[in-house]
């Protein structure tokens, strides 16, 4: 996984809330057994019309945005399926940060095994980063994970929290899997204890 | 005395493996369910690192999303979609390469994975249980804190048996006294999505309580649970009782004679203690429930039956107006109108929320001696082979059929539209799926849920009915 420190680039706002994760990859795009090429597909329906044009309303289309590395949305983000392709497809578009007033569980989770970092804010925040991302590349934000800030284009700085271990995983860009080897014995240990406790499974 | 704990608490630090000082914890995952679509890059990840599956036992495979339902389907090598065939011949390969039991797509144990795990047993009390689908909640309807996962967590549980997590919060909902005449489980998950909104249970467990959740069959307990991560909630949690152990006796991996004793023992210890707390409490009245039906394109987007289409200015926070003004005018409809007067195009009756046994009963009971309304296309999926064999043997299928319904394979179907059954652009769908995304049913479709009863309603009168009102 591609670590985590810091992040400058232009954020693209999305003022919607109930961001689905339908919305960010429809569903033909999960007939792959690939993880990489999604990009092309993200915000699909949004992002072009009927005949596959471009519909050149949608942010990420608009010229200040076609690079963007940040989202700032509304509540409740990544809500509905599980598919970590949602994800997939915000890192193959370049995407590395989402900042919303909420997120869906699910989807929170599969962003950091992805390095994507989604950060939660109060709603005054995100509003206030809404306004800075209005101004497209005129509106530059960095975000440091070391230091969980995120500095604004005139020179605003925000505080966001994030659990330590997973700050940690970002930091490092740790494998989940390696790290729980790590703890074998335990899972033996658990194992082991479980012929008699459960023996039934 | 330790402190009162919820069934929440008892799973999980039963579960507990290892526990880091920020509260970071490594839980252990008993069984885990697995599809086509959400498994293919956690499998390539195992073979990319050279590690194995830790317990193949642990896992059940079958192909459910992709799969199409028309009658007479012949096996894998049948399926004429490209993709979909190579997305089913991938879990094929996947299963038998690392060991895991699988069941292919003409066996008559196939069908949606949420339908399948509980009656195969693979779904029992007090267990971990995980899928790479959202809908894994559903499994809580036996007290398993079940949860839906992504793909790399699908690789973990693989590799490791266990899954990095924090505990969740507790919240628990509590409906009172009985559910009125027309009302179902279904009606009951809506009305609750609808009091505490999509994101109501984030960051929760929901546990769900009183009369009316102990009245449901299994089949209701698992139409509530399914639909909790629509409310937010990872998972849904109903404590084991005498309807839990009798649905389970004798399914094919439930406990075994000499073990189910020891098993139902156990079991029997898994409810809340009378003074645990909650980080949340919610209380309906199941006699305020009328018959629901969603009109926006958000499963908190839900009125009864009797109401009209809301207006945006009914909405007091300006995100949720402008959220509305756009499902208005996606799902093509007008503020004020009442909602028996919108005409449908299809119905479904199927999915991982309303494929059950129960729920083709409830729609032949309203299909008997009826035809469905001309114009209209009505599905009816069963969730799995065993439920369409026992349809067919209950007589349901020829009450279906003869009024003019489509009978069809086993599969996810109409839900999602990954497979050949699509609602078209611009057409309205009764659905007895879980979700109204926009495009959820095919591109630009409009879905409106409903329980299977709803849905066969208006498949026989060609427009959102109110079942009470059928003759």
């Amino acid at each position: 996984m591609q670590k985590f420190t810091t992040l400058t680039g232009v954020a693209a706002p999305m003022d919607m809330i109930n961001i689905d994760t339908d919305m960010i990859i429809p569903k033909q795009y999960l007939m792959t057994i690939e993880r990489t090429g999604l990009g092309k597909a993200l915000f699909f329906e949004l992002r072009y019309d009927a005949d596959g044009n471009e519909n050149p309303d949608f942010v990420l289309n608009k010229p200040a945005y076609r690079d963007a590395k940040i989202l700032v949305a509304g509540d409740n983000f990544g809500c509905g399926s599980s598919r970590e392709h949602a994800p997939w497809a915000l890192l193959d578009f370049g995407i590395r940060c989402v900042i919303a007033t909420s997120f869906a569980d699910i989807f929170y989770n599969n962003c950091f095994k992805n390095g994507i970092l989604p950060i939660k804010l109060p709603a005054e925040d995100v509003a206030k980063l809404l306004d800075d991302a209005m101004r497209g590349a005129n509106a530059i934000i960095t975000i440091d994970l070391e230091t969980k800030t995120i500095s604004g284009p005139d020179g605003g700085e925000i505080k966001f929290d994030l659990d330590d271990f997973k700050r940690h995983c970002m930091l490092n860009g740790l494998d989940d899997i390696a790290l729980t080897m790590e703890n074998a014995d335990k899972i033996d240990a658990y194992e082991a204890n479980l012929k008699t406790t459960r023996p039934w499974l | 005395m330790s402190d009162p704990k919820t069934l929440f608490d008892k799973i999980w630090e039963s579960h507990l493996v290892d526990e880091q000082d920020d509260g970071t914890c490594l839980i252990y995952i008993d069984r885990q369910l697995i599809h086509e679509i959400t498994s293919a890059q956690a499998f390539d990840g195992l073979r990319a690192s050279g590690r194995k599956a830790r317990r193949p036992e642990a896992n059940l495979c079958v192909p459910d999303h992709n799969v199409p339902t028309t009658p007479g389907r012949g096996g894998t090598d049948e399926i004429e979609d490209d993709e979909s065939r190579i997305q089913l011949e991938t879990l094929e390969k996947n299963a038998a390469e690392f060991g895991l039991p699988y069941i292919p797509i003409n066996d008559a144990r196939q069908g949606i994975v949420h339908v399948i795990g509980p009656e195969q047993g693979f779904t029992q009390p007090g267990l971990t249980l995980v899928c790479g689908d959202s809908h894994t909640a559903t499994h809580g309807a036996f007290g398993a804190l079940a949860f839906g996962v992504g793909t790399s967590e699908v690789e973990h549980v693989l590799a490791t048996q266990t899954l990095i997590q924090r505990p969740a919060k507790n919240m628990r909902i509590t409906v009172n006294g009985e559910l009125p005449f027309g009302c179902t489980a279904k009606d009951m998950i809506l009305a609750i999505i609808g009091k505490i909104g999509t994101a109501g249970g984030t960051g929760h467990v929901i546990e769900y309580a009183g009369k009316a959740i102990e009245d449901l069959s299994m089949e209701g307990r698992m139409t509530v649970c399914n639909m909790t991560i629509e409310a937010g909630a990872r998972a849904g949690l109903v404590a084991p009782d005498e309807k839990t152990y009798q649905y389970l006796k004798g399914r094919p991996m439930s406990p075994k004679a000499g073990a189910w004793e020891q098993a139902e023992a156990y079991w029997r210890t898994l409810s809340s203690d009378e003074a645990a707390t909650y980080d949340k409490e919610v209380v309906l009245k199941a006699a305020d429930i009328a018959p629901q039906v969603t009109w926006g394109t958000s499963p908190e987007d839900v009125v009864a039956i009797t109401a009209c289409v809301p207006s945006p200015e009914d909405f007091d926070d300006p995100a949720k107006q402008e959220a509305a003004k756009m499902a208005l005018k996606y799902m093509g409809l007008t503020a004020g109108t009442p909602m028996t007067e919108i005409a449908i195009d299809y119905a479904f009756v199927g999915a991982c929320t309303n494929g059950r046994i129960e729920d083709i009963r409830a729609a032949a009971a309203v299909a008997k001696g009826r035809k469905v309304a001309a114009g209209v296309t009505a599905l009816i999926v069963p969730g799995s082979g065993l439920i369409k064999e026992q349809a067919e043997e209950e007589g349901l299928a020829a009450i279906l059929i003869e009024a003019g319904f489509e009978w069809r394979e086993p599969g996810c179907s109409m839900c999602l539209a990954m497979n050949p059954d699509k609602v078209p652009p611009g057409k309205r769908c009764a659905a007895t799926s879980n979700r109204n995304f926009k495009g959820r049913q095919g591109a630009d479709s409009r879905t409106h849920l409903v329980s299977p009863a709803m849905a066969a309603a208006a498949a026989v009168t060609g427009k959102l009915t109110d079942v009470r009102d059928l003759d």
